[in-house]
């Protein structure tokens, strides 16, 4: 099980969390405006990196609150968390 | 409420099973439910006028400190989330005490919603309270950490809860009111090697 720190209530186990898939993507400025393709790849394509990844993440059982952890996909390792808002941090 | 309607909290039927164990334990546990009590959750901006006139007006100020809690007179405030607190005050008091709320706020954007008939509320206190919680939750609950004044949400026994500190032996359990049975029997169960046989 993961141990992962909510930025407000400290570390929980995993299961108070859900997963809200990958961070940082912004919604279209004009999604009218879009092709079915680029509105496809909006919803669908998403990154898969092998190491660290951005996520967002909500406090279900908790403080109830969204944020974003970066979290290394080969290893599982939490690297950092920061609250909605706040830029990525940069990792050593 | 019907003036004919009589008020029954779920845990009327393990008053005496609480009781029993208490006696048992011979001084370890004191488990015994604290009845329809007033909890008012409230959502609001903990940076705006109203939070700034809340400790005037309501008698406690809105702990900003993520996990802890703040006692004023008649009401008790518990952090839940950045802008969101759960008010808790005696039994009968919530629509005095959402006035009082409603007062402090003025016309700011809030929410104060009464959630006294959604939850149940558990004491669990003695020496051996910590250690029946553990049983069932994975934070620290450890004095040092989880002292009096500090509040947690989190799960007990897979149940959503909040647990208070009350001081270095007393932990409150707030649980959903159809969880308090479930959570109720657990607690018996997890308490069981404190708790002497026979009798």
């Amino acid at each position: 099980m993961l141990l992962i720190s909510c930025p407000w209530c400290g570390p929980r186990d995993e299961t108070e969390f859900r997963y809200g898939g990958a961070a940082h993507v912004a919604y279209p400025a004009d999604p009218a405006a879009l092709s079915d393709a680029e509105w496809a790849r909006y919803l669908f394509i998403r990154d898969n990196p092998k190491g660290p990844f951005a996520e967002r993440w909500s406090h279900a059982a908790g403080c109830r609150r969204w944020f974003n952890a970066v979290r290394d996909t080969v290893t599982y390792e939490v690297l950092a968390v920061y609250r909605p808002g706040e830029p990525r941090p940069v990792l050593p | 409420m019907a003036e004919t309607s009589t008020r029954r909290s779920p845990l009327a039927g393990h008053a005496d099973r609480l009781a029993a164990a208490t006696l048992r334990s011979a001084g370890a546990l004191r488990i015994e439910e604290q009845p329809f009590r007033t909890h008012l959750d409230l959502r609001l901006d903990p940076s705006g006028p109203g939070a700034g006139a809340f400790a005037g007006v309501v008698g406690v100020a809105l702990p900003v400190e993520p996990g802890t809690t703040a006692a004023g007179t008649g009401v008790e405030a518990l952090w839940l989330g950045p802008d969101e607190w759960l008010l808790v005050g005696p039994p009968g008091t919530d629509g005095e005490l959402a006035a009082r709320v409603h007062a402090a706020v003025g016309d700011e954007p809030v929410s104060v919603v009464d959630v006294s008939a959604q939850h149940a509320t558990l004491l669990l206190a003695g020496p051996r309270a910590r250690d029946v919680l553990a049983h069932g939750c994975s934070i620290d609950l450890h004095p040092r950490v989880f002292g009096a004044g500090h509040c947690a949400q989190t799960m007990l026994a897979r149940a959503p809860v909040v647990l208070v500190a009350d001081g270095p032996d007393a932990i409150r359990v707030i649980v959903r009111s159809s969880f308090a049975r479930y959570l109720a029997d657990w607690l018996l169960d997890a308490a069981t090697e404190h708790i002497a046989a026979g009798a």
